[in-house]
Formats: C-alpha cells, sequence, structure tokens
C-alpha cells in the first residue's frame, strides 16, 4: 500500500514536472538537450549514479546552459527489511549538482526480533553537493578522460539513542567521494569508479562511526554498463563499506540493474540487490525498483 | 545591396550542422567514386580518423544505405523545431553530399569528405550543445529506420561527438 501510495506520488510528479518541463521547453534554459541517459539515475543517497553508487554525472537533462531537475521514489524490498528512499535534485549548467534523499529503512516484523520493535523505521535525509571537475562523459571520445566529479554528501539519521546503543558514534556524518564516469561509446559502454571517504555505517542507516572503528575508510564504488539500445541499460554495480561496528558484520553491496528510459521525462529502474547482513540479519536481497522524473 | 548582403547571410548560414559542413561557395564536392586514400589536409577536414576495418561501413549497407540515412536525416533536421531555424536558406542537396561523403569516409567506406574543416564550416553561426545533441537524435532515428545496428550507430556516434568542441561555440 504504502509502495503503491508512493508510486502514485512518483507518477504524479513525473507527470507535472513533464508537463512544467514542456511548458518551458521554449524558454531556453529548461534545454533538456543532454543525451538520453547520459545524466545516470538517481542513487538511494539522491545522487545521480547508478543506484546504488554515484557518478561523475550532473543531474537533470540540461546541457552546459541550461538547469535540469529531477524526483525520485526507489524502494527496495529485501528478505527482512525494506528501504523507501524519495528524492530530488537539481543539476545547474551541466556543473553542478545538488540533492536531497529521504531515506526509510523499515525493519518490519524483524524490527521486533531485535528488540526495537515492529516496524521500527531509522529515517535517514541525505543533503549532496556535486561539482564536474573536468571532462565530459559524451563529447570526449577521442581521450581516455573520462568525466570526473567531486561530491559531498551531508547525513542525518534520526535514530541517535538506537546509534548509540549498538554502537555508533553518532547519527549525523559527512561522506566525500571523487568519481570517475566513462562512456565508452565506440563499445556501448558505460564505466564508473569511486572512492568514498566515509564512516557510514550501511550507509548511515545505522549511523556513523562505531565501538570498533571510528576514522574515516577509503571504500570503492565500481559500475559497469553496456547499452542495448538508446533506452536501455543493463549493467552491475559494486560497492565496499567499512566495518565499525561490534555488533553486527557489514558486507559490500551489489546489484545486477537495468535502467529503461521512456523518454527524457520518465526512465524506470529495477535491480537485483545483494545487501548482504544487516544488523545480525543475514543476507539480505530483493528487488529494486526506482522510478525517476525530470528534464 | 540589401538583397545581396542578404543572400551572403543565407549562404553564410547554409553550413549548418552539428555533424558535417558545407563548404557553400566554390568547392565542388569530391565525385562519389573518388579513390579511396584521402589527402591528408582532407582527411583533417573530416573530423576524425576513420573507424578500422569496413564492418562499419557495411552495417550503414555501404553508400546506399548512407545515402538513405542522410535523404531521411535532411528532412528530420529542417523539420525539427528544435534545430529547423538553423538550416534556413542552406544549400540542402550540397550538405547532404557532404554528409554523405563524411560518413562514408568516417564509417571506413571508399569517400573522400570534400568539405571545409568542422570549425570552419560552422564558424559564426552560434551553435549550442542542445543544437549539437538534437541534431545528433535526430541522426539516431535516421539510422534506426535505415535498421543500422545499435553498436554501430555508437561507433559512428563515438567519432562525432568529440567535434563538439569545434562546432560549438556558443
Amino acid at each position: 500500500m504504502r509502495w503503491f501510495k508512493s508510486t502514485c506520488l512518483a507518477a504524479m510528479s513525473a507527470l507535472s514536472l513533464g508537463v512544467a518541463a514542456k511548458a518551458h521547453a521554449q524558454a531556453g534554459l529548461l534545454d533538456s538537450g543532454k543525451l538520453l541517459l547520459t545524466q545516470g539515475i538517481s542513487t538511494i543517497e539522491g545522487s545521480s549514479g547508478g543506484g546504488l553508487a554515484s557518478w561523475a554525472t550532473i543531474s537533470g537533462y540540461e546541457t552546459g546552459d541550461g538547469i535540469g531537475a529531477n524526483a525520485h521514489e526507489t524502494y527496495v524490498n529485501l528478505t527482512d527489511y525494506s528501504l523507501q528512499d524519495v528524492g530530488a535534485s537539481v543539476g545547474l549548467f551541466n556543473r553542478v549538482e545538488f540533492s536531497y534523499a529521504r531515506e526509510e529503512f523499515d525493519t518490519g516484523a524483524t524490527g521486533a526480533k531485535l528488540g526495537l520493535g515492529r516496524n521500527f523505521t531509522f529515517d535517514q535525509d541525505v543533503y549532496g553537493a556535486k561539482v564536474r571537475l573536468i571532462g565530459d562523459l559524451v563529447y570526449d571520445q577521442d581521450t581516455w578522460l573520462p568525466q570526473i566529479a567531486a561530491g559531498v554528501q551531508y547525513k542525518v539519521n534520526d535514530k541517535d539513542a538506537i546509534i548509540h546503543a549498538v554502537g555508533g558514534k553518532s547519527a549525523q556524518g559527512t561522506d566525500y567521494y571523487v568519481s570517475a564516469t566513462k562512456l565508452f561509446l565506440a563499445q556501448s559502454i558505460v564505466a564508473d569508479a569511486t572512492l568514498r571517504l566515509t564512516k557510514a555505517n550501511q550507509t548511515g542507516l545505522l549511523g556513523f562511526g562505531g565501538d570498533k572503528n571510528n576514522s574515516y575508510s577509503p571504500e570503492f564504488e565500481g559500475s559497469l554498463g553496456y547499452l542495448l539500445t538508446k533506452q536501455l541499460v543493463v549493467g552491475g554495480e559494486y560497492r565496499t563499506k567499512p566495518n565499525n561496528l561490534g555488533f553486527a558484520k557489514e558486507n559490500d553491496w551489489w546489484d545486477l540493474f537495468a535502467a529503461y528510459a521512456i523518454n527524457k521525462h520518465l526512465s524506470l529502474t529495477v535491480a537485483y540487490t545483494d545487501l548482504g547482513d544487516i544488523a545480525t540479519i543475514k543476507n539480505q536481497n530483493g528487488v529494486l525498483a526506482s522510478l525517476q522524473a525530470g528534464f | 545591396m540589401q538583397k545581396l548582403f542578404r543572400a551572403h547571410r543565407i549562404a553564410a548560414t547554409c553550413a549548418v550542422l552539428a555533424l558535417a559542413a558545407s563548404s557553400v561557395y566554390a568547392q565542388d564536392a569530391a565525385p562519389m567514386d573518388a579513390p579511396a586514400k584521402a589527402s591528408p589536409a582532407e582527411a583533417a577536414n573530416a573530423g576524425a580518423t576513420p573507424i578500422a576495418g569496413d564492418g562499419v561501413y557495411k552495417a550503414f549497407h555501404e553508400q546506399a544505405g548512407i545515402q538513405r540515412v542522410m535523404d531521411d536525416f535532411i528532412v528530420r533536421v529542417t523539420t525539427d523545431p528544435r534545430i529547423m531555424a538553423k538550416f534556413q536558406g542552406a544549400n540542402l542537396p550540397r550538405l547532404k553530399i557532404l554528409l554523405v561523403q563524411q560518413v562514408c569516409y568516417l564509417t571506413g567506406g571508399p569517400c573522400v569528405y570534400g568539405g571545409r574543416d568542422m570549425k570552419d564550416a560552422h564558424a559564426g553561426m552560434n551553435l549550442e550543445a542542445k543544437d549539437f545533441n538534437a541534431l545528433a537524435e535526430d541522426l539516431q532515428l535516421s539510422m534506426d529506420k535505415e535498421q543500422v545496428p545499435f553498436r554501430a550507430q555508437n561507433q559512428l556516434l563515438a567519432k562525432l561527438a568529440p567535434m563538439e568542441r569545434p562546432i560549438v561555440t556558443k
């Protein structure tokens, strides 16, 4: 039901964004001039990327002369948990991106087992900013230089007491990352490598820092996609994570995804995700579905 | 006098195209059955080195296929509200000849491109990235219509994409 409501919300925002984009198509600034799918898709942390991994792409279909924006709704249905995620981002002149995402990690029936209570939910707000430093994803086909961007994500979790109770050091944290994204157009391949400095436990859903380790760790995010058609890219992602908490081991995340752009205003992503063990509950895998609307 | 000035203006805008360009004035197009070997200057004007082998050229259904792609493409770009204004007054038949030459050459076909280089051909046209990209989207549709496989399309687009740098000036 919740999923349905969210989907409705996303569809409505999609519609309104689409209409707005159309209405402003002549306005110049909202040029929607970028090529299909070359903005990446919204990650669960709000920044543009591959779904789980942030990329060097700038959100929105704007070119260097315009402004673009997106709203997204993502739902991940895991074996014993679920994650709902809504967010929005704006891209300015294909140079700077600002993003916001709200993550709701619902422990469902598992919450009772963990002693948290049924449907206990960790909520996290993620405020992101990213700047493209060098390179152009599409045009730089005659050089090995990728598009490179640096970004920051400020995360605020609302379950301070529980986070401390399980050994976490803070309910707030800041991630810093550098991404290199390359479109190998002649090979129809897109690849990304991202280095992230983070203290986040389960990307911040279980807070930041811990009894085992409270310093920043360098973590890696890698994505590889194959363009099947203009509208469809399939691929996989891998994301390493720190292991800061003594009470529960944390695993790397990976997924296999298919992203389909219906047009420049609406895209759908479906993925099989494996998020490993989360808060002592083993083998959390399942389906990620994401709807994104924008211009 | 004004008429003459106008004629010049029209001629100047003729080369329009985020893709290839025409030498609008005196130059004659190289014959279609020109030798496979382009002179260094001609090769440089085409804006990129050709794709190795003739696989992509064949995927475009050779000269006849490229001709069909450009027949369709010229209609598309001159009716696309995003960019049609850029083609006002252009010498379209000539533009088409040059585009066929350029794509034939770049895909590894036995053609020589007889036009000016990308920078000269688009100078003063105030083209923006969105114009360049709109044109690329139209080209994709024309290649789709010719049923050029997606991978071969991308191999050509990979050759054309860096031309954004000399072409987009605004």
